[in-house]
């Protein structure tokens, strides 16, 4: 019997080619034609992902804004009506919840949207959490997600649209924009470090949306991408995967998403006292970027050391995620080891498969468009 | 539908084995393997002169996403390391039954290719997978 749960969109994976994983319960495609190929076409053209298994609460009520301030490390105050904005949602102790963003969709309603291996225990801890007038409505299965990325994103999705799409700046959105007869929130957002687009839809128009984008990008070089390129993507800019880089164990701060984290806001929000506490001090271990100079790729888990330390010493930290780059053909990875160890420059030592490789902490983002 | 080569030998774990002459063999990864790893990146396989034992693992293939193991379909002694995967690895994609090839071995047990599958067999093995 299949358990696995599975995007309105599952049924034109086929047709593309997709090859399916499980991905946390869910089965969704690793890849349509290759991860290699389709990294680049993101890079170079336009790639168009379904992420439809992120999960969409909606949070509405005169006491919405308040509830999301306490729940979420950034300030939403400022925000402007079809404003997105990305932020962490802490425990008390700092460790994250989950890392989100915050779409305004009305002066007393916010559409966040999470990770969907962590739909159900979101929604628990928000509901737990949330005082006062308000309505938190989990909409993850009736919003279906369209994620088209790269450069020529925006000319592709254009021919669909009477609508000027290149008024919609950086982590903006517009509503109820007509993309090719789809009613579509429309989001200059993504997760592989281009530009593109985030595309909300009502999951019954997600085929003819995926279909019609797919037709109009063919000039463009668009491809049908699965999750193998979206995370050497997200991982050659940088961009933090829950479970990997972030955990109930990890702090923003550690995991280097401090911009997230308004400790000077108005507002009491959970996990502020531990996350003061961890500023003010200065964090233990944080994370950066690692090149190897032997030959080996990191791995997420594999232990880092210090440069000619022995077999007794204890390791400095571990690789959160690691793979070749295929932009920059290097292997590269993120690593989550002791502040004494983080400058730029340090060599340090990855154990791979029981033997220690050199390799030396580089800047990140390892790529930036 | 993954291809073959009908005079070659096949592994559960999906190694071919083609025999060079007498007790001299050429081993590689089947086209099933490469098009289920996806594209490879990186491969380390056991030097000359090393000897290598049946069902072990002989070394590392590793794809973008992920890092598999290499099982040693027979036992015996490395003759020779196919050096150009150090650089092109991906060449195993393209030719897994040609240049991808990966090590030639002296065998210690030529018995040992009895327990291994035809290509027939080896397909119909890859169907049920």
């Amino acid at each position: 019997m299949n358990m696995l749960k599975r995007t309105p969109l599952f049924e034109l994976y086929a047709k593309y080619g997709g090859k399916t994983v499980d991905f946390g319960g869910w089965e969704l495609p690793v890849q349509f034609s290759s991860i290699l190929e389709e990294h680049h076409a993101v890079r170079n053209n336009a790639g168009l992902f379904d992420v439809s298994h992120m999960g969409e609460v909606l949070i509405k009520g005169p006491d919405a804004e308040k509830v999301i301030q306490y729940l979420c490390t950034n300030d939403s105050a400022s925000m402007q009506k079809n404003q997105a904005i990305y932020t962490a949602m802490c425990y008390p102790s700092g460790g994250i919840v989950d890392d989100l963003l915050i779409y305004k969709i009305e002066e007393h309603e916010y559409l966040l949207v999470i990770n969907a291996s962590n739909i159900d225990k979101d929604v628990d801890w928000i509901v737990s959490q949330a005082k006062g007038d308000v309505t938190i409505e989990n909409q993850s299965d009736r919003i279906a997600q369209l994620a088209l990325q790269g450069p020529k994103a925006e000319a592709i999705l254009q021919k669909l649209t009477s609508s000027d799409l290149s008024g919609i700046t950086f982590f903006h959105f517009r509503q109820d924009v007509d993309i090719a007869g789809v009613k579509t929130l429309v989001s200059r957002t993504g997760y592989t470090g281009e530009d593109g687009f985030e595309l909300y839809v009502d999951a019954l128009d997600a085929c003819t949306l995926w279909e019609k984008i797919l037709e109009a990008g063919k000039e463009e070089g668009v491809l049908p991408c699965g999750l193998g390129a979206r995370d050497t993507l997200r991982f050659e800019a940088r961009l933090p995967l829950y479970g990997q880089e972030l955990d109930k164990d990890i702090s923003p701060l550690e995991a280097g998403i401090g911009f997230a984290v308004k400790v000077a806001k108005e507002e009491d929000f959970i996990g502020k006292e531990a996350l003061v506490r961890q500023k003010q001090e200065g964090v233990s271990r944080k994370i950066v970027g690692i090149e190897m100079v032997g030959r080996g790729i990191p791995r997420n888990g594999y232990s880092v050391y210090a440069s000619g330390s022995s077999e007794e010493d204890e390791a400095i930290g571990y690789i959160t995620s690691g793979t070749q780059s295929p932009t920059l053909k290097k292997n590269l990875g993120l690593a989550l080891i002791q502040t004494d160890f983080a400058s730029v420059g340090t060599q340090v030592e990855v154990e791979v498969r029981g033997k220690r490789v050199e390799a030396i902490t580089v800047k990140t983002p390892f790529y930036k468009r | 539908m993954s291809q073959t080569v009908s005079s070659f030998l096949y592994s559960k774990e999906h190694e071919w084995v083609e025999i060079i002459k007498g007790n001299l063999v050429k081993i590689g990864i089947t086209d099933f393997a490469q098009n289920q790893l996806g594209d490879i990146v990186f491969v380390e396989l056991p030097q000359e002169g090393e000897e290598i034992t049946a069902n072990e693992s002989m070394g590392t293939v590793e794809s973008v996403k992920a890092v598999s193991e290499i099982f040693s379909p027979v036992s015996g002694k490395v003759t020779q390391m196919n050096g150009d995967l150090e650089d092109t690895p991906e060449i195993i994609n393209s030719e897994p039954y040609g240049q991808g090839w990966m090590v030639t071995v002296e065998l210690n047990n030529p018995d040992e290719l009895k327990e291994l599958m035809t290509a027939e067999q080896y397909s119909a093995f890859v169907e049920e997978e």
